[in-house]
């Protein structure tokens, strides 16, 4: 099948956010727009009454190819703080497991009336292919699909930089860890670097970066004392114990020892340098106790600031949906 | 039009490249043999095929394509993709012995009867190396040569030990039968779907490194070299290939090679977009990849282009891209697209159509492609000009190529297979 690049695909022919499916080729005043709806958002979680009438009247369907609670539940509690109905499918253990092909499966939900699919998949580009060619107009949202993209946790990082730091103009940023295998990675260089920073940094052992890593738009470090150098923010990946087993690195304890973050090799970079990490930590893995619990850490931040991004993309995706069914257009099936 | 009527082409441009000639003849077909090339023949009674403006070619020989038999997963069948062949003017495929497998003499069988019975090309099946393709136990190779198969090869799937390979290779050379290698490391390879280079890590689709074909590669040539085998390297993908391949060749090394189509015209850009019919193993490679196989068919290190002809269902590619079957089919457009290369000035028009005729004949040890008197006839009259609407006229069972729907240049009229007509057009 041959699927229209990415930025045309998310975007109506007005340019507004319709799928959100990778922060590449996205504009920068899009991404803005996403972050200052998210701040009107971060307000309601403070609220008694944590709801706002959105999406009334709309069903979102997260559909979760791969497990993941923690994903899940910020998806699901954005969608009610919107007003929508929300329906769970662990499709892991249902349908497609009884051999039910992925076209299919998708098809039943449409005629179910959806009007949006939240989609994590072991796959790379399969909301693409989900946005694409099986259901252009209910609003797929990427919730992570194989090493390719998470562009929802790139812009709750996003927000995050830009709460404690004001801004992107003049910023270093360093993502350490496993970048190869990593989703989260790839989408954050692409935001980092539309939203105007100055360098992205990503530092890792060579097991674990990509071929031509260059390519993505950053430069590439094996030695963390280079490449926390001066830098504003750092970004830890979480390290997966598979690793271990397909020859990639030899032990925790010899990663941790060169590439794990503790206050020591946190010195490198700025003093008011902030750490982030999208979770769930390895402590001891890729991080020491003492910088996650540590006064520069804003790991917990993140979270709060999650759900409000998650509210801000989907409303947006819905409204874009909406103005193109507006003009009676089925535009882009 | 009877099928062994006396046929007189006229005054078509004979373009022969084994004997080198280019000139405007005619050709007379008499009881199924090419009986006379030459000026102003005259065969009261015979059929008349006006070629005035028109090519004559050797009819083309694909020397990779992998048949749809029940059980392949592939689409169609030997009737639908031998017409779609000769409709784009081939006569004789090599077909991979991963249909079936092609390890027993009743499978052979099975596809040269369901072929002649189509009687749109003629297939020559390559014997299973090792039994069931499993790459531990040594199939029957000397039966199958027997019941018509080429040339034994194991279709890239993994052979279990450098003992194994070079026992098969052993075998295969006390028949003098030529062994079809597919270079590629299997644990190298594991997984992988996409050249691994900048496209792949920004798509994050997982990679296929170029050495994992010339670590192959390179094996195999020692082994070769070790045996004595007569052997034939399909689908070199990777520029790091073409430099052992041309040692080797200049070692003087009984060894010959191909390369798809798909890999002289595309490279990872094209997978853009997840574009899963782009989804081919080897993958499609760097540009510089393609500038160096392209330059490889020109100086003869790259013997022969095929179209490594994959027809497959449409749902097998309506999924996200690493979950897609690989291949795509190619018989259709493989004459269309060699031209392509000619009109970019990437080959010349003798040495491209040699690439698709005499050149594949030779590394299969088959007598076709060429023009010879005296010889059932096998050749096919193409108006080069005209473009083909593959989008009206598309005739294999698998819709699974980028140019399912392109206009390209190169309408066969007629194609005849072995004395027979297998293709016309009004």
């Amino acid at each position: 099948m041959t699927l229209a690049p990415s930025s045309r695909v998310q975007l109506t022919d007005d340019g507004k956010l319709r799928h959100f499916l990778t922060t590449e080729h996205l504009p920068r005043p899009l991404l803005e727009d996403i972050l200052d709806t998210a701040a009107s958002f971060v307000d309601v979680g403070g609220r008694s009454i944590k709801k706002v009438p959105l999406l009334r009247g709309k069903t979102v369907v997260n559909l979760f190819f791969e497990s993941s609670t923690r994903t899940r539940s910020t998806f699901e509690l954005a969608a009610q703080r919107l007003s929508a109905d929300v329906l769970n499918l662990d499709i892991a253990k249902s349908a497609t497991s009884k051999g039910e092909t992925l076209l299919d499966t998708l098809r039943n939900l449409e005629a179910m009336a959806a009007d949006m699919f939240v989609v994590r998949h072991q796959d790379s580009g399969a909301p693409f292919f989900i946005a694409n060619e099986v259901t252009p107009n209910v609003a797929v949202i990427n919730a992570g699909d194989g090493r390719h993209a998470h562009p929802t946790q790139a812009m709750l990082d996003m927000y995050t930089i830009r709460h404690y730091k004001g801004g992107f103009a003049g910023l270093k940023v360093a993502i350490v860890g496993d970048i190869l295998h990593s989703r989260v990675a790839r989408s954050q260089v692409h935001a980092l670097n539309t939203l105007g920073a100055e360098e992205v940094r990503l530092i890792g052992p060579k097991t674990l970066l990509p071929v031509d890593a260059e390519a993505l738009g950053a430069t590439v470090f094996t030695d963390m004392a280079q490449g926390l150098k001066e830098v504003d923010v750092v970004i830890m990946l979480r390290l997966q114990k598979e690793r271990m087993d397909s020859a990639l690195l030899p032990s925790e304890g010899e990663f941790f020892r060169l590439y794990g973050l503790n206050n020591d090799k946190l010195q490198f970079a700025k003093e008011d340098a902030i750490v982030m990490h999208p979770g769930p930590i390895n402590r001891g893995v890729e991080i020491a106790s003492e910088v996650a619990d540590g006064p520069r850490s804003v790991i917990l931040n993140q979270v709060t600031f999650g759900i409000a991004v998650r509210m801000a993309v989907m409303s947006m995706a819905i409204s874009g949906q909406d103005s193109v069914a507006a003009q009676g257009g089925a535009h882009g099936s | 039009m009877a099928a062994k009527a006396n046929i007189l082409i006229r005054k078509g441009r004979v373009i022969d490249p084994a004997s080198g000639r280019d000139d405007v003849a005619d050709l007379l077909i008499e009881n199924g043999r090419l009986t006379r090339i030459g000026a102003s023949l005259d065969a009261p009674g015979a059929d008349i095929i006006e070629a005035d403006g028109h090519w004559v070619l050797p009819g083309l020989v694909d020397a990779c394509v992998h048949l749809s038999l029940p059980g392949s997963g592939r689409t169609g069948d030997i009737a639908s993709e031998t017409r779609a062949a000769a409709a784009g003017g081939i006569t004789h495929m090599a077909a991979q012995p991963d249909c079936g497998p092609v390890d027993s003499t009743a499978v052979v069988r099975l596809i040269r009867e369901q072929a002649g019975q189509a009687g749109f090309a003629r297939i020559m099946p390559i014997a299973a190396m090792t039994q069931g393709l499993q790459g531990e136990q040594l199939a029957e190779m000397a039966t199958l040569a027997k019941a018509g198969c080429i040339a034994a090869g194991n279709a890239g799937r993994r052979i279990a030990s450098a003992l194994v390979l070079k026992r098969c290779l052993e075998y295969a050379a006390t028949f003098d039968m030529p062994v079809m290698f597919r270079p590629q490391d299997s644990a190298l390879s594991a997984g992988g779907c996409a050249h691994e280079g900048p496209v792949a890590t920004r798509l994050g689709l997982p990679g296929i490194p170029a050495i994992a074909e010339s670590v192959d590669l390179s094996r195999d040539l020692l082994l070769v070299e070790a045996t004595g085998v007569r052997a034939h390297f399909q689908q070199i993908s990777s520029r790091q290939s073409l430099r052992l391949l041309r040692e080797a060749k200049q070692q003087g090394l009984p060894v010959t090679a191909d390369v798809s189509i798909q890999h002289l015209l595309l490279d990872e850009s094209a997978l853009e977009g997840f574009n899963s019919y782009c989804h081919v193993i080897p993958p499609l490679r760097s540009a510089q990849d393609r500038e160096a196989l392209l330059e490889a068919v020109a100086d003869g290190t790259i013997d022969a282009i095929c179209s490594q002809h994959t027809p497959i269902g449409s749902s097998s590619k309506a999924a996200p891209f690493p979950a897609t079957r690989p291949g795509m089919a190619g018989v259709d457009t493989l004459l269309s697209l060699v031209l392509e290369l000619v009109d970019e000035g990437k080959l010349s028009l003798t040495r491209a159509l040699d690439a698709v005729t005499a050149a594949p004949a030779r590394c299969l040890g088959i007598q076709a492609g060429q023009l010879e008197t005296g010889r059932p006839a096998s050749l096919c009259v193409v108006d080069a000009q005209s473009r083909k609407d593959y989008g009206e006229h598309w005739l294999s069972a698998g819709n699974n190529s980028p140019w399912r729907r392109a206009v390209l240049k190169g309408n066969v009229k007629l194609t005849v297979c072995q004395g027979k007509v297998s293709w016309l057009t009004d």
